[in-house]
């Protein structure tokens, strides 16, 4: 069953193959067989899911229910979920009962879907590695020796594994796409606004979006329609109307015009650039039209997200004082003690050096320099994406410069660690949809490829990663030790 | 050398939304600590402000009020600091794109009109509170306040003596309460003012070093505040010193300004604009729909009543202080047709005598309008004289009762049937023959001894106007 998508699932339960307390007791059986390998998990929710399957189990008896009733799900630790712990990956809230769940915790429970547990992730979201969780780093199915990427490296690696047939991850500069592409999944963050971010803990409030992560893009766009909508407590909310994902899989790619940014490929290393080479022959067979682009100010990406981010952190974290909830340190002196120890002792070294980049960069005689001239670069990137969307229907190009690099490879050395995600900060800059599929492996790693497309427009981006997925069955390949 | 004081002010104006500036936890006074902080207000993970359409379209009401521009775009910021009743860590608060910009407010200061400009209103949240009492030593936090609505209005530097800003003060005071977007509280914090001072040699035009007091939160310690800090600030450039740029806090208890920190040790907010928030763009449409919502002004109320009905300024002032006040008095002319100028009498002094004594609201006077109307008419009919009328008001004023009845019940009506006034003359001049004799040599001011005697003797309902004449007709012609 670990090895069915989403849509095989529902099928399957609808046929009374078996009962939803059946599959999630079958995959909470394979977390406790392999989750100690991994350490994808940080809190199981067993208890919570068997009660939820049961419900599910009667609401699909009377014939009621959604689509995705009964199918289990995990969420990233990022998401609030009432009563149950909401670490986000930090010492700072390992003790957090969340007083309220996430609009998108809550929409999942409404459609049915069990949850399995809260999945591990870099500390507040902060890394690309999985390995500023304060619970370890999580482990890439395909490669233990690897990381799984991150910061949803928790969600990735479960779904890859087949923890969970599906989870929730949030992007904030490639958080989803990274590690999708470096766990072999599908994942996609969508358009700023189209998912709401009530109960999903602050990194970056201006770049922060969650999104679905799973086996395909047919997952995906399922997991979507229940997660998208406007919110009105988020007030960054967009109020679109949502599209029937799932109706615009099946279109024809005849005459969809894919736009390679040649930027992206100039820099890129030349084994996976075949492996790209090849998915791009596949879409002229299925009769796209490819056209090379330009992207000219996305080399400033990296700069000014490291700049922006912080910055906004910074200020979203401040509210970790130890005061109120969360980690508190032992017998303060003084007020000033209280803030300075718990923080000190309640934070990770990542967490710690983006606060300081923030700090700095916010502050008196900085601003402009920083800041504001970060903002201009972030208008000029996405005015490079808004030409290129007039002439071409999605951007095809890597998801990451590499697959999956060693544990503790570039734990030391911050900017390597940053440049991991130079492919998919500028989409986050430009608040645009994207997708990280797969498209093959490279030293028995997964490849991933991105896709990007103009805003709201997921439908499309999910037809085009569709048929691809019809024709190739990178996305149904397993990680060995995990089959 | 002769110095000129210069001082801005800025008034925090606590807006009469019913729920928070960025959550819908109530706002209401007096609750239990933290019983009104929901999990928006206590800053917990995850949560999202989402803005309160009432308090935007109270600071427009404002802004269209003292004639300002109302920014059809303006942007929230975030003022970071750390403190414990600061639960995000930053308060999020307009900053370099404010929702209201210039605009003025007109004062009276001795019978001379000044247009006070202000420079800016801005919406913000407000902080919890500390409390550092009972709590043995260490400190209390209570986040009932935290995201209340506040609108911070800041005054050009126009203003030149402490008389100038409690005018100032009380002018913006008496305007947010009209508007009815603040309930003009100051004991519970809900209008709190900051004052920017600075002085310079008279004539000069550059600005002297100002400092800033903290606290001045009631009408009485404006003026003195005020005093003390410019007087301070002169005794130190007269003896050759230099004002040093602080912000000062006021202490009414010994009525001193003391320092609390310098500009140096100011702190850098690390403002920027809050991504949780959208710029609030306001079409002219709503603005122009908040416009066909304002009452009438004081000023131009003020400016009515002169014209309207006669009234001196200090009155037509007086009457104009609330709208609840000169409500009443339009209706107590309208309900009444007796002159206007007679009417602000009795309303200036009996009634607004009579709340002062036992400190209430006009809104509670146990005489209403139409009651004291009815009063007055029954004076200008003749049915009770005034120094009666002004019992049977007493009277109301503990009874509550209608005064027809009043006047039926405790036989109040006044005496005005000639021949019974006669009979009673007859009375008095009989029993006082000496007094007559003296009045007759001379004596004039016997005439007040008679008059006084009648009255008496009719319970003081003989009507004044009648007893005097038949008097003096009688001792004429006796």
């Amino acid at each position: 069953m670990h090895t069915y998508t989403l849509k095989e699932l529902a099928t399957g339960l609808r046929a009374r193959h078996y009962s939803s307390r059946e599959l999630v007791r079958h995959f909470l059986d394979r977390i406790a067989q392999h989750n100690p390998a991994l350490n994808a998990f940080i809190t199981l929710t067993e208890e919570v899911a068997l009660a939820q399957a049961e419900a599910a189990d009667a609401r699909l008896a009377r014939g009621e229910g959604h689509w995705l009733t009964g199918v289990p799900i995990a969420h990233k630790d990022i998401f609030c979920t009432l009563g149950i712990r909401t670490s986000c990956g930090s010492k700072m809230l390992d003790n957090f009962l969340a007083p309220y769940d996430a609009t998108v915790v809550a929409k999942c429970q409404q459609v049915g879907m069990p949850l399995l547990g809260k999945l591990n992730m870099d500390e507040f979201a902060m890394g690309s590695s999985n390995e500023t969780s304060f619970y370890g780093p999580v482990k890439n199915p395909w490669n233990l020796a690897c990381v799984p990427g991150g910061s949803s490296g928790g969600s990735a690696a479960a779904v890859a594994a087949g923890l969970t047939p599906a989870a929730t991850g949030t992007d904030t500069g490639g958080s989803i796409r990274q590690p999708a592409a470096l766990c072999g999944i599908t994942g996609l963050k969508p358009t700023y606004g189209r998912v709401s971010r009530w109960g999903m803990i602050a990194f970056a409030s201006s770049l922060d979006q969650g999104g679905p992560m799973a086996r395909s893009a047919e997952d995906c766009a399922l997991l979507l329609q229940v997660m998208a909508g406007f919110d009105e407590k988020d007030s960054t909310s967009v109020d679109v109307p949502v599209p029937d994902y799932i109706a615009g899989l099946n279109q024809s790619l005849m005459g969809m015009r894919i736009g390679l940014p040649k930027e992206f490929f100039d820099q890129l290393d030349s084994a996976m650039a075949r492996a790209l080479e090849e998915a791009i022959a596949e879409y002229r067979k299925l009769g796209a039209e490819i056209i090379e682009i330009s992207l000219p100010n996305i080399n400033l990406s990296v700069p000014a997200y490291y700049v922006i981010a912080p910055c906004e952190c910074s200020s979203n974290l401040a509210r970790y004082d130890g005061v109120r909830y969360g980690y508190r340190c032992q017998n303060p002196k003084d007020l000033k003690d209280l803030y300075l120890r718990t923080r000190a002792e309640g934070f990770g070294a990542e967490v710690k050096r983006r606060i300081l980049i923030g700090t700095y960069a916010l502050s008196a005689g900085y601003y402009d320099a920083y800041y504001l001239k970060a903002q201009k670069i972030r208008r000029l990137i996405a005015e490079d994406f808004k030409r290129a969307f007039e002439t071409v229907d999605v951007l095809l190009g890597p998801t990451t410069p590499t697959p999956a690099f060693k544990l503790g490879e570039k734990l030391g050395d911050p900017v390597a660690m940053y440049l991991s995600d130079i492919f998919t900060i500028a989409v986050n800059l430009a608040g645009l949809p994207a997708m990280s599929i797969p498209a093959g492996f490279l030293d028995g790693k997964p490849v991933g490829m991105q896709l990007i497309g103009n805003y709201f427009e997921e439908g499309k981006l999910l037809n085009v990663a569709h048929q691809y997925q019809r024709v190739t069955d990178w996305h149904r390949k397993l990680p060995p030790g995990f089959a | 050398m002769e110095w000129e004081a210069v001082i801005g002010l800025e008034i925090h104006v606590q807006l009469l939304t019913k729920s928070k500036i960025f959550s819908g936890a109530s706002t209401a006074y007096g609750a239990l600590p933290n019983t009104q902080a929901c999990a928006i207000d206590l800053g917990m993970p995850g949560t999202l402000p989402v803005l309160n359409r009432e308090a935007v379209r109270m600071a427009v009401k404002f802004g269209l009020a003292v004639n300002a521009e109302i920014a059809k775009r303006s942007v929230f910021a975030r003022k970071n600091y750390f403190y414990p009743d600061l639960p995000k860590g930053y308060q999020i608060s307009q900053y370099e794109l404010p929702i209201v910009r210039g605009g003025y407010l007109t004062i009276r200061v001795d019978g001379r009109e000044r247009r006070i400009g202000i420079t800016r209103a801005h919406l913000e949240e407000d902080a919890g509170k500390s409390l550092h009492e009972d709590f043995h030593g260490l400190t209390g936090i209570d986040l009932n306040r935290a995201g209340t609505p506040l609108l911070e209005i800041v005054s050009e530097p126009d203003l030149r003596s402490p008389k100038e800003a409690l005018a100032y003060m009380k002018a913006l005071h008496q305007l947010v309460v009209y508007l009815g977007i603040c309930d003009g509280n100051l004991q519970e914090g809900s209008f709190r003012c900051d004052a920017n001072v600075s002085v310079r040699p008279k004539g000069e035009i550059k600005f002297g070093t100002r400092t800033e007091i903290k606290n001045v939160n009631s009408f009485r310690f404006v003026e003195r505040a005020l005093s003390y800090e410019i007087a301070r600030q002169i005794e130190i450039l007269e003896a050759g010193g230099q004002i040093v740029q602080e912000t000062r806090l006021y202490d009414a208890d010994l009525d001193q300004t003391r320092s609390m920190r310098s500009k140096e040790e100011a702190m850098d907010y690390r403002y920027f604009p809050d991504p949780d928030l959208l710029p609030l763009v306001l079409d002219q449409a709503f603005i122009e729909a908040v416009r066909q919502e304002l009452p009438e002004l004081p000023e131009a109320k003020y400016r009515r009543f002169c014209e309207q009905y006669g009234l001196k300024p200090y009155d037509a002032e007086v009457l104009t202080a609330s709208s609840a006040l000169a409500d009443y008095y339009e209706r107590v002319v309208q309900d009444s047709a007796c002159d206007p100028k007679l009417c602000a009498n009795w309303v200036m002094v009996e009634l607004i005598g009579a709340l002062n004594k036992e400190n209430r609201e006009i809104t509670q006077s146990p005489v209403s309008a139409p009651q004291l109307a009815k009063l007055m008419q029954r004076i200008a009919d003749g049915t009770l004289s005034g120094k009666l009328g002004k019992q049977v008001f007493e009277l109301m004023w503990q009874t509550g009762k209608d005064v027809d009845a009043l006047i039926e019940e405790e036989g109040f009506k006044q005496i005005t049937d000639q021949g019974a006034i006669e009979q009673v003359i007859d009375q008095v001049l009989a029993s006082h023959p000496k007094e007559i004799a003296d009045y007759r040599a001379g004596k004039e001011k016997l005439f007040g001894f008679f008059v006084g005697q009648v009255m008496k003797a009719t319970a003081g309902k003989a009507n004044p106007q009648q007893v005097n004449a038949l008097l003096k007709a009688k001792l004429k012609s006796q």
